[in-house]
């Protein structure tokens, strides 16, 4: 238990959460990261989902790059753009290779969400004369909310998760620490790192879970992601 | 002085012939580590996950915490999971299958759960007014009944196991990932792309196996359609 004490105290140690490699600049890095990431993929795959959710086409589609999505490694994906002119870009080829990887289970769940959707209440919305666009939008979409926002919920964590890997490609946020630590054989600072970037999954992770308990009921209920 | 004939290498091309004939040794071991460690990790998870699901469908306390706990392993990000075993388990392959089967506890827990759960309580007291035990009714009939679920979580935990294993070339026992990570620090073009492919092939080869696997096992689920 002595690598503990020692990840404590390292962990303690106020040096170690200020200037350019502190503590605070990683975890702003992180959050950074996970933010843009995460908007970006919405923008791509909650559009494409909902569309196709509602003409009721592509579903194999959206299942089969789910799929292709977890046999890719990011790892790979990062490193494969680092080489590129793409890599050239600072922090591009981790942005590009996070979205990759969060846009699949955006993609899956907000499809299933709107084929979930009652086909009663779609028929009978269609009985009532409304368009093709007030269906999705007054119907649909809020119908599918839920399981939608768990899609979001699990890309969020994942991409907290997911992010640390850029470190092993020089680029920042807390897995950086991890990294750093193995550089310098501190088992301690490794130990601290991880158990931080552990933490802030799981804080990530719990946030969205009380929102999702606050929510209104209708929002509510989304675990069939 | 003659130049090397194929100078694919010496350019640095994504895609050189030269390299898959020279460097044949390097990417066989790269890919039987990789294979070794996705089988035993997923096997090890399997054996750990069984009991396990079991626990939590027969004794109504142990659900909570049997998928309280596997999913917050689930949320803590790779990177930290092998950096927070390495007291434990020191600079070896053992630090990486032990990460890999704690990710994979959660996927596969609650698959066999769901599977189950899933056996109609009618076929059970059938089960039971024909004389079946305990034993034989979960052996015959529950489990057979629960496989369809249960390798359904099995083939994504075998999948997203290929692509972790990559992240354990942080501690230098990451198959192909090895490839990867210095090829990064190099340049090496071809040797990242091809182990890159290779990982992506092992992973949908091993997802085809699994399911010609489970069709063989439930030959029943044929017979319907």
């Amino acid at each position: 238990m002595n690598t503990l004490t020692k990840a404590w105290s390292w962990l303690t140690t106020s040096a170690h959460w200020h200037g350019d490699d502190g503590i605070w600049t990683r975890l702003g890095q992180h959050l950074y990261l996970t933010v843009v990431c995460l908007l970006i993929s919405c923008l791509i795959a909650l559009p494409v989902a909902l569309v196709l959710g509602h003409l009721g086409k592509g579903g194999a589609l959206a299942v089969n790059i789910s799929n292709v999505g977890r046999a890719v490694p990011t790892f790979a994906v990062l490193v494969l753009l680092l080489l590129t002119p793409v890599g050239r870009f600072g922090e591009g080829p981790t942005i590009v290779a996070l979205v990759l990887f969060a846009v699949p289970p955006l993609l899956t769940n907000a499809y299933v969400g709107m084929r979930e959707v009652d086909q009663d209440v779609v028929r009978a919305a269609r009985g009532m004369g409304m368009t093709g666009r007030q269906l999705l939008f007054q119907v649909e979409v809020p119908l599918a909310l839920p399981l939608v926002l768990t899609g979001v919920r699990i890309a969020a964590v994942q991409l907290v998760a997911t992010a640390t890997i850029a470190a092993l490609a020089g680029g920042g946020g807390l897995g950086r620490i991890i990294t750093a630590g193995f550089n310098l054989a501190s088992t301690a600072q490794v130990v601290a790192g991880a158990a931080l970037v552990a933490a802030f999954a799981l804080i990530v992770e719990g946030l969205f879970a009380v929102a999702q308990r606050l929510a209104p009921d209708r929002v509510r209920d989304g675990n069939a992601g | 002085m003659t130049a090397p004939p194929d100078d694919c290498l010496a350019r640095n091309e994504w895609i050189c012939g030269a390299y898959l004939t020279s460097r044949r040794h390097i990417l066989w071991e790269a890919v039987l580590q990789h294979l070794q460690l996705t089988v035993i990790a997923v096997l090890i998870g399997l054996l750990l996950a069984l009991p396990l699901a079991l626990a939590a469908r027969h004794r109504r306390w142990a659900a909570g915490p049997v998928l309280g706990v596997t999913t917050v392993l689930y949320t803590v990000p790779s990177l930290a999971m092998f950096s927070l075993l390495l007291p434990v388990y020191g600079l070896s392959a053992a630090l990486v299958v032990a990460g890999l089967v704690l990710y994979s506890l959660t996927l596969l827990v609650r698959n066999i759960l769901a599977g189950l759960r899933a056996v109609p309580e009618e076929t059970r007291q059938a089960a039971r007014g024909m004389g079946y035990g305990p034993v034989r009714l979960l052996v015959a009939v529950e489990l057979p009944l629960a496989l369809p679920a249960a390798m359904a979580g099995l083939r994504i935990a075998t999948v997203s196991a290929v692509s972790l294993v990559t992240i354990g070339a942080i501690v230098g026992y990451g198959g192909l990932g090895n490839l990867i990570y210095s090829g990064m620090n190099t340049y090496f073009k071809a040797q990242v792309l091809t182990a890159s492919v290779l990982c992506v092939v092992i992973a949908v080869a091993a997802d085809l196996l699994l399911l010609l696997v489970q069709r063989l096992l439930t030959p029943w689920t044929r017979r319907q359609s």
